[in-house]
């Protein structure tokens, strides 16, 4: 079967499992967050996700009603497919989509305000496109509320600042959001680059799975630092206090200009919502988002 | 302390709310989130009139996932909204309309926190991103108005039965559980920066 033929049978599918099932890092990551929480109003906020999670799942049902503007990470290996191609499928799957979940129609002018009712609109969805050498085509949903999203943030910070003035200012955005982007977050940050490729890499990071550092030791070390750092600022669950506040910090670097030292840093709530599909040349669907999905 | 309580609500009840009870409400709530406030602003402004349902009403700032389904509107999923993108224009509709109860998520500024006291109202918490659970609480949908903003803009009238629970999160006589979070918060922020070490 060609790539094509696939991705027009399957992304209806992925579109569905990353809006009413969380990824299993995300699942077990709430889990954990439950066991850790101390005070009553942050296990009852827990408790309450928790649950919300086994009613969307079995319902199949949108877990949160933003189902937000989708995102579509792709790599692209050894295979033939055209973008214009790709695009018109996931173009079409949205729409579909929105009408058969259905999803929320989120999608309006920016200016008018006008919403086009079916998710797509000028340049959205965006897709982002890597090409690598691997034997397949991954493909990822990335489902982006905006709750999370408004609170995202980028800096240039001067070079003196330093790693130091890193830490402070993602600390400080987390405090600033309080519990408007729905803790416990995840919080994914871009060092580095310039000032769109610091917020591109931010995202990038909030892609990896919770529960897996980064493989460059120093990288790995700050993501564990920070993360301790805003646990301990006990803002908690939903902003009312807790000892949960984040469920993980992800980074991704990149070198920069020795004058500049960019930061980019993205929200997401604790819906981390995410699908991710790999097919093979040989036809094979993997499902790497999801353990007991498909395939 | 948990409270049951009914539509329509009254001023006593909203009185005996402090920060930290939990409340589980039964009857009629509309939804509002940023067009509708911003709609009704402005037909305060120049004296049209807005749907009866604002008068004492409970808000529930929500842009929910709906369906229709033989000539009927279902609800799929309605989790709630950042209150705070309606904190400009949340005092006037609570002045002019009584709003008796807001539910959202992530808290309101001091322009709300005034007008709660002022006009005796209260700020109630719901769990965000909980669209499915909600969905159990919401027994019927009443009615729709201003359809024209496009359905998560639009005004929504349900009919919910024991939703909640609901933490009572800005109260009527000034108390505002996120400020009290927020400086012990700020306390806590001040002591990692003095212990970097530690980290």
């Amino acid at each position: 079967m060609s790539l094509k033929k696939i991705l027009e049978d399957e992304l209806d599918d992925l579109i569905k499992l990353a809006v009413t099932e969380l990824p299993d890092d995300v699942e077990q990551a709430l889990k954990n967050a439950l066991k850790h929480e101390k005070t009553e109003i942050g296990k009852m906020n827990l408790r309450i996700i928790l649950e919300n999670l086994e009613i969307a799942k079995t319902k199949s049902l949108p877990i949160c009603q933003d189902t937000g503007i989708l995102n579509f990470f792709i790599k692209i290996g050894k295979c033939s497919i055209s973008y214009d191609e790709i695009y018109k499928i996931i173009k079409n799957a949205v729409k579909r989509s929105t009408k058969n979940i259905p999803i929320r129609p989120s999608v309006v002018d920016p200016l008018s305000r006008k919403n086009t009712n079916n998710n797509v609109g000028e340049k959205i969805p965006h897709l982002y496109v890597d090409f690598n050498s691997e034997p397949y085509f991954e493909i990822t949903v990335f489902p982006k509320g905006a709750g999370s999203e408004n609170m995202c943030k980028m800096f240039m910070l001067t070079p003196h600042e330093g790693l130091m003035g890193i830490k402070k200012s993602v600390i400080e955005t987390v405090i600033e959001s309080g519990g408007k982007p729905c803790p416990p977050i995840k919080i994914g940050i871009g060092i580095g680059g310039s000032s769109e490729l610091a917020m591109k890499l931010s995202k990038d990071a909030l892609l990896r799975p919770l529960g897996k550092n980064h493989p460059v030791q120093r990288i790995a070390s700050i993501e564990n630092k920070l993360l301790k750092m805003i646990n301990d600022t006990e803002l908690g669950p939903m902003g009312l206090g807790g000892f949960v506040t984040a469920l993980g910090v992800n980074i991704e670097y990149a070198s920069c200009h020795t004058a500049s030292l960019p930061l980019g840093i993205g929200m997401q709530c604790w819906a981390d919502r995410r699908a991710t599909m790999r097919v093979y040349e040989s036809g094979k669907i993997k499902y790497l988002s999801h353990r007991r999905a498909g395939h | 302390m948990i409270t049951h309580l009914s539509t329509p609500v009254s001023k006593e009840e909203i009185i005996k709310l402090k920060v930290g009870d939990m409340v589980y409400l039964s009857g009629k709530i509309i939804t509002a989130r940023d067009r509708a406030h911003m709609r009704a602003k402005e037909y305060i402004r120049i004296d049209k009139k807005v749907p009866n349902e604002f008068e004492n009403s409970v808000v529930y700032h929500c842009g929910p996932i709906v369906k229709k389904k033989n000539g009927n509107w279902k609800v799929i999923s309605a989790g709630p909204t950042t209150s705070y993108r309606m904190e400009s224009l949340e005092h006037e509709l609570i002045q002019r309309f009584g709003i008796k109860m807001i539910i959202g998520k992530g808290g309101m500024g001091e322009k709300t926190a005034k007008a709660l006291k002022e006009f005796k109202s209260v700020y109630c918490s719901f769990t965000g991103g909980t669209g499915a659970y909600v969905t159990q609480n919401i027994k019927k949908i009443l009615n729709v108005e201003w359809l024209d903003l496009g359905t998560p803009e639009a005004v929504w009238i349900f009919e919910v039965l024991d939703f909640g629970p609901l933490v009572v999160s800005m109260d009527s006589h000034g108390g505002n559980l996120y400020n009290e979070v927020n400086k012990k918060v700020i306390q806590n922020y001040q002591m990692i920066l003095e212990s970097t070490n530690k980290y």
